[in-house]
């Protein structure tokens, strides 16, 4: 190996490929240092501070959830899987869990259409003023969310709400969105929508961008209208984009927080509505272990749940891409048979 | 209906006969065609850019009303001249200025400690050879995807054993380097810090803390401000965490603490809640109207590195 390959190996973005060659050179002695501790040095702040605050908390959350725990009697006693037992008669719970989800679906399947449209509007060389779109789509997502659920609360209070205005200035009734369970959920999905439209806009952006134009140039020969090359080049193609996406969102979303609790502003503010009628998990685990009667051993339990939840939906959406996989594979199988079966006719 | 009308004069010229017509008719088809599909790309885009600034004006329109005004029906939607009264208000109400410096001095803090701490790991990452490297850094990228929010319980009673509980630290120090601040700077650093020139720098004789302070930090800027960028915002847009360490100290409040105190004490009067509100949000506008290609760029980035 000479010297010209090793520089064009170095420079490969994956750290791991270099490895495999046969001409590794000693260990430490890359081109930039000669001391063999200092890569262990400059590594290590990450893994003291995760080994604080990352891999301890989780394992003492664990250890915290298999007692009767609160923060004024201290540690109690140890009550085993009493917790998660509990957690599973627990109404208000499965309230929450239920709110969770409704929200979530309510935030993520609108936010992921409009985003692919607006991704495809603006995937446009011809497009004046580019950057003035783009930034006026991110502004929303990079406002607070306290921000954010402090404004949509006034937008969509009873009394003087500009949503309720324009319900009574076309001549229905306000609604009161608070006190319905749908109708605050889609209050604060329309939260979420509003704050990661713009964001997942430009993830799907970048990925369309990254796409052959070659693809659609082929397509367009073909005859395919441009409707024809989105459905079946694009949004295919985009599936990785829109898996990391969904992925994203749907983790971010099971840890809803902020926009309940504030959309509840005023008196009893963590109970998520008066029926709990917009109560999330988070909010649940935060009332359970920062109020009265701060019981952390169950909002321990609490926290264990929800990570396993979020690993369930993980899992679900990556089976749900499996499955597209699959069918993908079996089109183009077909479609390779029926190639061969025109050529053989053609013969 | 207009695609239906749309076809009926080229095929009357085309039916007047010449070649010339003939080819020119699907042309100008497409171009009339496609003269109509930009006028509805800019008509979407621009609802979808005023849907996305309407809740600042509205924050404008209710900040700079009375509250008395608010409450008529139907509401004012233009701007009145009570901003500055409700602006007041707000930042007596609750401890405001106090409020915005906890902020910044935490946000600040975390960002100056991430870009450090993952510019020196990322260039570590990236560029020298150590045993265990490929696996330490699979594992970094494996701990992004533990859920951070969930380590609150026994992170809470972890500050009170460090006597924490209410103090600024308790904030910044779990915040210092971060995941995906390694994982970046990691990809920056690979990307634009050329081998030669370290090489190079070596044989000149540099320290290795010469060389990350004269050759890698140099290159490697315009790739760490996106990564300062977003740290900073997300510092400063934090909530639930110090929500639940700081709640019991309001010396120590952050501005989002700040403005959920303000809705939750005063949600009667929107005025005064939209006016702090407002003036919370400003300073991030400023950031963003600076550096809007940065983070766009970043955002986009981000996406294809991730």
């Amino acid at each position: 190996m000479t010297a010209p390959t090793k520089v064009a190996a170095e420079l490969t973005p994956d750290g791991t490929e270099r490895q495999g060659r046969k001409s590794r050179p000693k260990l430490g002695r890359g081109p930039a240092h000669e001391e063999p501790w200092a890569p262990y040095l400059f590594i290590s702040p990450f893994f003291i501070l995760f080994a604080i605050f990352g891999v301890f908390t989780l394992g003492y959350t664990f250890w915290v959830s298999l007692h009767d725990w609160s923060l004024l009697g201290g540690m109690d006693s140890f009550t085993g899987i009493d917790n998660y037992v509990r957690l599973l008669d627990d109404p208000r719970f499965w309230k929450a869990t239920v709110n969770t989800f409704s929200i979530l679906l309510l935030s993520t399947v609108p936010q992921m259409i409009m985003a692919l449209i607006l991704a495809e509007i603006l995937n446009d060389r011809l497009l004046k003023g580019p950057h003035l779109f783009r930034s006026g789509l991110l502004v929303p997502n990079i406002t607070s969310v306290v921000a954010i659920a402090i404004v949509f609360q006034s937008l969509f209070a009873r009394q003087n709400g500009l949503i309720n205005a324009i319900i009574q200035l076309l001549g229905f009734e306000p609604l009161n969105w608070h006190a319905g369970r749908l109708s605050s959920h889609i209050a604060i999905a329309s939260m979420v929508n509003w704050q990661f439209t713009g964001f997942n806009t430009l993830i799907f952006l970048a990925a369309i961008q990254a796409i052959p134009l070659s693809y659609y140039e082929a397509a367009m020969i073909d005859g395919a209208n441009r409707f024809q090359r989105f459905t079946r080049i694009t949004v295919p193609l985009l599936r990785p984009a829109i898996l990391f996406a969904v992925v994203l969102s749907v983790i971010g979303q099971l840890q809803l927080f902020a926009q309940p609790l504030l959309f509840g502003a005023g008196a009893g503010s963590t109970s998520g509505g008066n029926d709990n009628q917009y109560l999330t998990i988070l909010l649940y685990l935060y009332s359970q272990a920062f109020q009265q009667p701060f019981r952390f051993g169950y909002s321990a339990a609490i926290a264990w749940t929800l990570v396993l939840m979020s690993a369930l939906a993980a899992a679900l959406v990556f089976g749900v891409n499996a499955l597209f996989d699959r069918r993908e594979d079996r089109s183009e199988r077909e479609h390779r048979k029926a190639m061969a079966r025109r050529r053989e006719v053609a013969r | 209906m207009t695609t239906l009308e749309q076809p009926t004069p080229l095929r009357s010229r085309r039916t007047a006969g010449s070649t010339a017509s003939l080819q020119q008719g699907p042309s100008l088809h497409r171009a009339m065609r496609s003269v109509r599909r930009s006028w509805l790309k800019y008509t979407i885009l621009t609802l979808a850019v005023l849907v996305s600034i309407f809740p600042f004006y509205w924050m404008f329109v209710v900040a700079s009303n009375s509250n008395a005004v608010m409450s008529q029906f139907p509401p004012r939607v233009i701007p009145g001249p009570n901003f500055i009264e409700n602006a007041r208000l707000a930042i007596e109400g609750v401890p405001f200025v106090q409020a915005l410096t906890n902020s910044f001095v935490v946000a600040a803090t975390i960002t100056v400690s991430v870009l450090f701490f993952s510019t020196m790991a990322g260039f570590a990452f990236a560029k020298m050879r150590f045993r265990g490297r490929g696996g330490l850094f699979t594992f970094v990228l494996g701990t992004m995807l533990v859920p951070q929010q969930l380590g609150l319980i026994p992170l809470f009673i972890l500050m009170g054993y460090f006597g924490w509980v209410g103090e600024l630290r308790a904030v910044i120090v779990p915040a210092m380097v971060t995941a995906f601040g390694v994982f970046w700077m990691r990809q920056v650093v690979a990307g634009s810090v050329p081998d030669e020139l370290l090489e190079a720098a070596r044989m000149d004789g540099c320290s290795i803390f010469g060389i990350v302070r004269h050759v890698v930090w140099p290159s490697v800027r315009p790739g760490a401000a996106v990564l300062g960028l977003y740290t900073f915002l997300f510092a400063w847009n934090d909530f639930l965490w110090p929500l639940v360490v700081l709640g019991n100290n309001p010396s120590n409040h952050t501005i989002q603490i700040a403005l959920r105190t303000l809705s939750d004490t005063y949600y009667v009067n929107y005025s005064m809640v939209m006016a702090g509100t407002l003036l919370s949000v400003l300073p991030l506008m400023v950031a963003f109207v600076l550096f809007s290609r940065q983070m766009i760029a970043g955002a986009m980035e981000g996406a294809v590195k991730g």
